[in-house]
Parts: C-alpha cells; structure tokens; sequence
C-alpha cells in the first residue's frame, strides 16, 4: 500500500509516459502523434518536478534568523524550464513539418502518405 | 582571449546564426557561416594544441566553479571531435555553396546556413560541455536544426523522412533526459565528474540502473546504432545532399561520443562492462548491424541510400571497437570515428557532384558518367576504397587497428565477420564503380559525350578530404596515437 500510495505522484509519470508512447506509436494522424510526444516530454517535466519536492519544504529563501525553513530542490524546476522551453520549440517545428507535408501530399495520415510514397519513383 | 576560446568556440556560431537571419541575403549569410566555422575550426586546432601539450582544460563559464556552474570539460577525445566537426563543417560548407543553390530554394538560402550553424554549435555543445543536463540542451538545438536542415531537400519526401527523425530524434533525447534525471536523483548533481565520483557510493543504485539503461537506448537512437537506425536511410537519402554529408561526418560521430563519455568516463568501465557487461548488448547489435546492412546496401540503386545502410554498417565497426573494452579496440573505435568521418562526407560530396550534373543519384540510369565527370569519378573510387578498408587508405588504419584488436581477446569470429562485410563492400562499391567506368552511352549523341564536371568550389573541398583521407592513410600513426592517449584517458576514467 505504501508503494501506490506513497509514490503515487511517480505512478501518474509511468501512467502519463507509457500513454503518449503508445499515442505516438498507435496513431497515424500526425498531430496526434505529436500530442503523444507532448504528453511523453509533459511526463518527463512531472518526474523532475516530483523529484525535487521534499516533503514539508517550503520554496527557497533565505530568511534572517538562525533557524533555516527546509525547502524543496529548486534545481529541477530551472532544469525542466529549459526543458519546456525545447519541447515547445519541438513541437513548433514539428506542427510546421506538418503543415508542410499537408501541402504537399494532401494528408496526414502516415499509413495514406506511406501509400502516395510507395507510389513515386525511386529518388 | 586566448584563455577563452573554449567558450568562443561555441558561441561564435550561435551567435552568427541569427546575425544570418537579419541579413536575409544568401551569400551574405554563407559568408557569415563560413567566417564562424573558419574560427571554431582554429579555436578547436588551439584547444587540441593545448591539451596535447599542457594538459586537460577545465574551463569555468561564467566563472561558476564546477558544482555550481557548468564546466566545459576538454581531453583529447573531444578535443580530436571539436575538431572533426568544425572542420568538416568548414569544407563542407564551401561545398554547400553551389550544391545548395541547385538544391534549395534561393529564398531559403539564409534560414539554411542559419539552421547550419546552429546545428554545428549545438553538436560543438555537446562535446565539449562537462555537464550532464547541457548535453541534452545541446542534443536538442542541434537536432532542431538538422530536422530544419533535412526538410529543406527538393523531393518531397524530404519532409516526412524530417518529421520521422524528428519523433525518433525527440523520443531518444527525452529517454536521455530521463536518464539524466535519475542521474541527479542517485548523485544530486550534474557535473559530470562529480556524478562519476558519486554513483560507486550512491546510496540508490536502482536509480543508477534505470540511469544506465535510458541513456544507453536513447544514444543508441540518436547514434543510429544497428536496430534503432529507422529513420537515418531517407533522412540521408531526402537531405539537400551537403547536409548529408555535413551530418554523415558529425552528427552520428557525436553521438557515439557521448556514448563513450558516459559509459566510460561517467558510469565507468568498471560498471558499464564489468558489473552490466553493456557489451552484451552492444556487440550482437555492432555485428547484427555492419552484417545485415552491409547486405541491404549491395541491394539499393540509389547511390544515397547504398551509402546511408553502408554508414550504418560502418558505425557498427565503430561500436564493434568499443564494445571490445580494451585500449586497442577503444583506440580502433576512435580512430574509425575520424576516418569513417573522412570517408563518407567525401563520398557523399561525390555523390553531390553527379547529383549536380545528372541530375539523380539512380545507378542503373547513369551513362558515360566516367567521360563526363571524371574528377568525381576518381575521387568516388579512392573514397570508395577507404570505404573498404584498401592498404594506403583510411580505412584500413583503422579496420587492421579493428581486426587486431578482436583478435587480442580472442574473437576471431568478429574478426572473420568484419573481413566478410569489408567483402560486401567491395561489391556495393564494385558495382557502382563498374557502372562509372563501364556503362556506355545508349543514345550515343554527340552532345552527351562532351565533359561536364561539377564546378571548382564543389571538386576542390572534396579533394581536400580525399587528400586529408589519403595522408593520414599513408600516415596512420599520427591518428592512432591520438586516439590512443584518447582511449587512454576513457579507461581511466576522470
């Protein structure tokens, strides 16, 4: 019981992470799997989050006084702001991939592409 | 300023890359990406310098010490990379200069050399940083860039081949990045000497695990190694073809050096071979890989993908090297690092070259192409034979360094696969060298029989590798004691 209940913030990743890996790997629209590799980054952001908290701790301020508050780690948050900062940067290349491809074979579907591409001589 | 190149290094291209974006002019910006390469290229000829005569640089940015801060942290195995990259990307880009315009729309001319640098200061990033999270950020803007640089191809195609690596790509620095979070988690910091310091004494060697196994699939992809190489044969076939060969030189050589630092420097060869025997998983897959792709090369007619599944292969050796885990295979891996780099940016330079006047890159179609072109012929025929591995070449350095150092532990059936598969390399590259020399013209018009090379600028930076191949062919000492203090330096860890 201590392991679901205890550590039931590291369930909601593998939950998070397992769903947009098989998004990504189930689906043949496009933009969907881009939503899966949104929620795939997302649960990576989650686990570095979970990782800094401590329980009980407060944000990180120095306060005057000899007794320090304890306080959460406040590396992972700076980490992982630089790692939203790519996966949106990801996503924004890849939508736009997409609207590339839209234009040029008039679908998203990967399994229709594959199709059109079977259909063209070899390079 | 002296102290500081370094960080220039990476930060003259970076910053070049939007200086591009505000001119908006073609030539402007080559010019501006040539002039920062140019730099990073002496910057990292000096850094080499320095560190094979004075010593290992720990350079502090920002001038955080190393807890703290990020450390750029130099041997002679990144140094030898910093180099590697830089100077492809120098030729390489006077290359690009007429293939680009053939290839790629003018307009886009500027957001092509602005995604080059960013691509090339991103893979510089990577090697030379000492901090575990700046690989990833690193990993990242390069791989933005290339998927930007790999969509600007003329075919089509090009644009899903980009958004399949881009998935692949993305899922494999996130499994990185995973790993390096569980990293943080065991040792609670990011320096990478100091994670290598503390995961002996971690007290959560299961997070160390889980560490170990995301790091190694996610290099694995970003690497190309043998299962996980899905997305590089139409991503190398679809690119303008002078990405390919910037990428076919740097991009995968990256990569696998960052499989070297973190399995040897990071994780140490204690823990990686020792206690998880890593090269059981990286052997069959080396062997499975230069085996079975050397055999789906004998079977493509477009001279691209042949020499993509022979790049795969031949990353196999590579991993073959280093999975041996001793100072010789190490030493030969690394040296297959440079050489293969050598090798295939030329060979895809000539590819480039007849892609330039022919118009394709289809074998069986070609005609009289030894009459028309027979510079790039000739220097197809000398990479080619690199390629395979011939006395006098690059590539028997290093195969012989390879064969050598399986037979050393023993393993001779690696060393026999290795000749078999150098074998079917004579046939890939045999049959599009018969095609060159032999294939007459069936039209037979007047018109076609005449000379058409591919210009100067194209010939002259290929023949710059050719010749750089052929000296340190001819010289294979002077790579095989870099990349032995190199090897080194790994097995001993920080």
């Amino acid at each position: 019981m201590e392991k679901i209940a205890g550590l039931y913030s590291y369930w909601v990743v593998v939950v998070l992470m397992m769903a947009g890996l098989y998004i990504m790997i189930a689906r043949y629209n496009l933009v969907k799997k881009i939503i899966g590799l949104g929620l795939f980054q997302t649960s990576i952001f989650y686990l570095y989050i979970t990782m800094g908290k401590v329980s009980g701790g407060t944000a990180p301020i120095l306060v005057h006084g000899d007794v320090q508050p304890v306080f959460s780690n406040p590396v992972p948050h700076v980490l992982i702001l630089t790692a939203i900062v790519v996966g949106v940067a990801t996503s924004a290349v890849a939508l736009a991939l997409i609207v590339r491809i839209y234009e040029e074979f008039g679908s998203i579907e990967a399994d229709e592409i594959a199709i059109i591409e079977a259909q063209e001589p070899e390079a | 300023m002296y102290e500081q190149l370094p960080a220039l290094m990476i930060l003259v291209p970076f910053t070049a890359a939007p200086v591009c974006v505000v001119f908006r002019h073609a030539l402007a910006s080559w010019v501006i990406a040539l002039a920062a390469s140019l730099f990073s290229l002496f910057a990292a000829w000096q850094v080499l310098e320095h560190v094979r005569t004075v010593g290992i640089i720990r350079y502090k940015v920002g001038g955080w010490a190393a807890p703290s801060g990020i450390e750029y942290y130099i041997d002679t195995l990144n140094a030898s990379v910093l180099l590697l990259v830089s100077g492809i990307s120098c030729i390489v880009l006077v290359y690009a200069y007429r293939s680009v315009i053939k290839q790629v729309p003018l307009a886009k001319h500027y957001l092509f050399y602005t995604a080059w640098l960013m691509c090339m200061s991103g893979l510089l990033g990577i090697v030379i940083t000492g901090d575990a999270f700046n690989v990833f950020v690193f990993l990242e803007v390069s791989s933005l860039a290339t998927y930007m640089l790999i969509s600007m191809g003329s075919d089509r195609r090009a644009l899903t081949a980009s958004f399949r690596y881009l998935i692949m790509g993305s899922v494999g620095a996130s499994f990185i990045l995973i790993g390096i979070g569980f990293l943080y988690a065991a040792t609670g910091t990011l320096n990478m000497i100091d994670i290598s310091e503390r995961i002996p004494n971690s007290e959560s060697q299961r997070a160390v695990l889980v560490a170990f196994s995301f790091i190694c699939i996610g290099v694995m992809i970003k690497a190309a190694i043998f299962p996980l190489h899905a997305w590089l044969a139409n991503a190398y076939t679809y690119a303008p073809v002078a990405v390919t060969a910037f990428l076919a030189g740097t991009a995968t050589k990256v990569s696998l050096y960052v499989l070297l630092r973190f399995f040897f420097s990071i994780f140490g060869y204690e823990y990686s071979f020792g206690q998880l025997l890593l090269n059981g998983v990286l052997l069959p897959a080396a062997v499975a890989g230069f085996i079975l792709m050397s055999l789906v090369a004998v079977y493509q007619t477009d001279l691209r993908r042949m020499l993509a599944y022979s790049s795969v292969a031949q990353l196999g050796y590579i991993v073959a090297g280093i999975s041996l885990a001793s100072q010789a295979g190490l030493t030969a891996g690394i040296v297959h690092i440079l050489n293969h780099a050598l090798v295939k940016s030329a060979l895809f330079m000539a590819v480039g070259c007849i892609i330039y006047q022919v118009g394709h890159a289809h074998r069986p179609s070609f005609d009289d192409l030894f009459k028309r072109m027979p510079f790039t012929c000739i220097a197809f025929i000398i990479a080619g034979l690199g390629l395979i591995g011939v006395p006098l070449t690059v590539g028997f350095i290093s195969k012989f360094a390879l064969i050598e150092a399986s037979m050393d532990r023993g393993w001779w059936l690696i060393a026999a696969l290795i000749l078999v598969s150098s074998l079917m390399a004579v046939v890939y590259i045999g049959r599009v060298v018969e095609v060159m020399l032999f294939r007459q013209s069936r039209t037979s018009t007047p018109e076609v029989s005449g000379m058409s090379e591919a210009p100067l600028s194209m010939l002259a930076p290929m023949y710059l590798l050719i010749v750089i191949g052929l000296y340190f062919g001819i010289n294979g000492d002077a790579t095989l004691s870099l990349a032995g203090e190199a090897a080194e330096q790994l097995l001993g860890g920080f």
